[in-house]
């Protein structure tokens, strides 16, 4: 982040990433990453971040707890366990 | 593990739970366009029908579940906040006025039980205003590792050594980011969503989404620039 306008464009880099950034923006962060290594470095992980979280396996509900939730919602016996 | 001394415990919590969504429900947020598949799901909810209560744990006990380990990180908890939910929800669905959907409404309740509980562990490192809505752009996470280590080879991130290290950052995130992050973008919810959720406006949603990035971005930075240099070293021994 060695150039004084670094900081002044990394609150727009979100909405650059996801393509919802105003055209007049998108073309001075390019302009500025063109000519700007540390920032291009930003901008390439933050994106490799979003892909590798969107990635990521999310946790499933347990079928025990599932069971226990019909079972307490449903007024039926609820296992112990 | 779910007991009837439980069921009594979180009735006497349901009140001040249901009591705090609709204080904290914003007025004037636009109605959502509620189905007609959602809607008489309601009516039969609001009706007592049993085989209703199924089908809205069915539909939304595992987005519910998540938001929950995410906020709490402990699956027991997690449980127990889901148990609360539910019980919350069906207890006030005569109250429930759609003005947003039926899934966004339980997440608010989960987030709100959620947050309860972190308060009742952590009262001086958890805001009574949760929903504070101060000025977010201030302590914006400056970029401090500049490492491009998107060079590293594909399989480098698929590892489960990777995989541990993000759901360990996601874990760490600020709570107020971490809120914003699994609804947004685990959940998948809209920013609209999001806000109404949390009950804080559309664009402290941007703004602590962008945060959230930033911070897992310079967290992840950490791991895989060590995982690059060591990989630049292997190779200057061969």
């Amino acid at each position: 982040m060695a150039h004084t306008n670094c900081e002044h464009l990394l609150a727009d880099l979100s909405d650059y990433i996801d393509g919802e950034a105003a055209d007049a923006v998108c073309a001075e962060i390019e302009r500025h990453l063109a000519d700007c290594a540390d920032c291009r470095a930003v901008v390439d992980t933050l994106r490799k971040t979003i892909y590798l979280y969107r990635n990521l396996p999310q946790p499933a509900l347990p079928e025990a707890t599932r069971t226990r939730l019909l079972a307490a919602f449903t007024f039926d016996t609820a296992p112990d366990t | 593990m779910f007991t009837a001394a439980r069921i009594a415990h979180y009735a006497s919590l349901a009140a001040i739970i249901w009591r705090m969504t609709i204080e904290l429900h914003a007025p004037d947020v636009a109605l959502t366009a509620m189905s007609g598949d959602e809607g008489d799901l309601i009516q039969r909810l609001r009706a007592g029908d049993k085989s209703a209560c199924a089908e809205c744990i069915d539909r939304h006990s595992a987005g519910v579940y998540r938001l929950a380990l995410r906020m709490v990180n402990d699956p027991h908890e997690a449980e127990d906040i889901v148990q609360e939910t539910f019980l919350n929800a069906f207890k006030a669905i005569d109250s429930f006025e759609g003005r947003a959907g039926l899934g966004t409404w339980l997440y608010r309740i989960a987030y709100n039980t959620a947050l309860m509980r972190l308060r009742k562990k952590q009262p001086l490192y958890v805001s009574i205003d949760a929903t504070s809505t101060g000025n977010e752009e201030e302590g914006l996470t400056t970029p401090l590792q500049l490492f491009d280590w998107c060079c590293l080879p594909e399989e480098d991130f698929q590892t489960s050594e990777a995989r541990t290290e993000l759901e360990r950052a996601i874990a760490e995130l600020p709570e107020t980011l971490r809120a914003v992050f699994v609804l947004r973008e685990l959940e998948g919810l809209s920013t609209d969503e999001t806000a109404q959720v949390l009950n804080v406006s559309v664009a402290n949603v941007k703004v602590r989404l962008h945060r959230a990035r930033l911070w897992l971005r310079e967290r992840l930075a950490g791991y895989f620039t060590e995982l690059a240099s060591q990989a630049t070293e292997q190779t200057a021994h061969t």
